[in-house]
């Protein structure tokens, strides 16, 4: 297996980590769950800094974000399969 | 039962009290702010001591004066101390501390300025403190077993990379060195909020459960309803936490609890800067989630190594307390390596387990406890911030 681009925690999660620099849009990314090593390929929509988040599959506003197979919080903007997840479409439950 | 890391020695210093410590600091200690310039002076005159200013130590009342004392009292009675010389404005608080720190049975001298002054308050506290160099630099460190270790955590300038990487990694640590008999203790009590369910579930039983969530929640009630604005004014997750990729305060909750591992579970509960009284085992202690603040307490609780993870780059370290850095984000390891005592970026690029990077912490702790100096310490990292619980009388 080569280095991945990506890491999801759980095979539940809809969203993963962009865990190298300078990814670029289009770029067919190796992505790696870590519960079990397996790996599947997702084709990134944006340029996403590292340590950013990356939608799994299609999402809706109101849609909640599953990471460590935990809720993180809900979508408040459709987000595409690829797309960059972070502040913009994605927030708290809490407040 | 016998594992590959029940026979790891150290060599550090046993103190009278039987407690290990991994540094030999003789530290000068103000009891007030108003005392850090005869403290500093003090240090300046006798190498090989240290002053630890602060801010705080006068017109406090209340719990939050105790905590002002648990802290003093605490800081030098931590085994990384060898000895202490306390200074304050008046007699009566001083000799408070220096009882206290006095009961580990280590060489502690008290100093009051009022009807002496500033000059020959230090003259003799810089003879006492002469007397201390002496002393400690005299004390050998011996053969002692990994298990007396007592090792805190927190972690500070979190990204999506700390709860893959060196959270974990923490973890792992935790899941090894608990069984061999460790003190363990994490905290950052607002930085569980999204997760309070998981630490909840983490206790040894329902019963420290239960007061686990009774702390969590008066925090809340307390602080977090009586100040917030929209959400914790733009401080959790922190600006670095965002820029790191972090967006809610759940994600960043969760990142933080990998660092209790997959197995282990805390035993009790500490106030701020208390001591664990219920043997060996993990502790939480009611804590801030500012990295100086809840370093300086865990030092305080007589925690004598600190293990750090961190993805942005956070840079603190402690006076007394060696301060470790494990990183996992390849971007702050290429741009802030000085900062870096365990690189563990290659679990990203999976070319290294959580077991791995685990042992390799345990190998740093074990060099750091032989006297290896931190990043933090050869970069002169020293924040000793006391917390304060509300304003002065």
């Amino acid at each position: 297996m080569g280095i991945p681009h990506l890491l999801v925690h759980e095979h539940d999660d809809n969203v993963g980590v962009v865990v190298v620099e300078g990814l670029k849009a289009g770029t067919t990314m190796l992505a790696v769950v870590t519960a079990d090593n397996s790996a599947f390929e997702i084709e990134a929509k944006a340029d996403i800094p590292i340590g950013h988040k990356v939608a799994l599959k299609d999402l809706a506003a109101g849609d909640t974000a599953v990471k460590y197979g935990e809720d993180i919080g809900r979508f408040v903007a459709d987000v595409a399969r690829g797309a960059h997840v972070h502040v913009h479409n994605l927030k708290t439950k809490r407040w | 039962m016998a594992s590959k890391y029940s026979n790891m020695t150290i060599r550090a210093f046993r103190r009278d009290n039987g407690r290990v410590g991994v540094r030999n600091h003789v530290v000068i200690l103000p009891v007030d702010d108003i005392s850090n310039a005869a403290c500093e002076a003090v240090a300046n005159n006798i190498k090989g001591t240290m002053a630890l200013p602060h801010a705080y130590g006068r017109l406090q009342f209340g719990q939050d004066l105790d905590l002002h004392f648990r802290t003093m009292i605490g800081t030098g009675a931590n085994p990384n101390v060898a000895a202490v010389v306390v200074i304050g404005i008046e007699p009566g608080w001083t000799k408070k501390i220096v009882d206290g720190i006095a009961a580990t049975g280590k060489p502690v001298a008290g100093f009051s300025i009022e009807q002496n002054g500033d000059l020959k308050t230090i003259m003799d506290a810089s003879r006492a403190a002469k007397d201390f160099v002496h002393y400690a630099t005299e004390l050998q460190r011996e053969e002692c077993s990994v298990s007396e270790l007592w090792v805190s955590t927190k972690c500070g300038e979190s990204d999506t990379t700390t709860g893959l990487g060196s959270c974990p990694t923490v973890g792992n640590m935790y899941d090894k060195l608990l069984p061999e008999g460790i003190y363990g203790c994490f905290g950052e009590t607002s930085e569980i909020t999204g997760a309070e369910h998981i630490a909840k579930a983490r206790a040894i039983n329902p019963e420290v459960g239960e007061r686990w969530y009774a702390m969590w929640k008066a925090y809340q009630q307390d602080v977090i309803e009586q100040f917030k604005t929209n959400d914790l004014s733009e401080s959790q997750p922190t600006r670095g936490n965002i820029e790191g990729g972090l967006t809610t305060i759940e994600e960043k909750a969760l990142g933080n609890l990998e660092k209790i591992g997959r197995i282990s579970r805390y035993i009790d509960i500490l106030e701020p800067a208390e001591a664990p009284k219920s043997g060996r085992g993990l502790y939480f202690m009611d804590s801030s989630s500012a990295a100086a603040e809840c370093v300086t307490l865990m030092a305080a609780g007589g925690f004598v190594i600190h293990t750090f993870p961190t993805g942005q780059g956070n840079v603190v370290g402690n006076p007394i307390v060696p301060v470790i850095k494990i990183t996992a984000n390849p971007r702050t390891v290429r741009t802030m390596g000085e900062h870096v005592d365990v690189d563990v970026s290659g679990i990203l690029r999976r070319e290294m387990t959580i077991d791995e990077a685990g042992d390799a912490l345990i190998d740093m702790i074990v060099r750091t406890s032989n006297g290896r100096s931190t990043a933090a310490e050869a970069l002169g990292h020293r924040e000793f911030v006391m917390t304060k619980l509300y304003r002065s009388a």
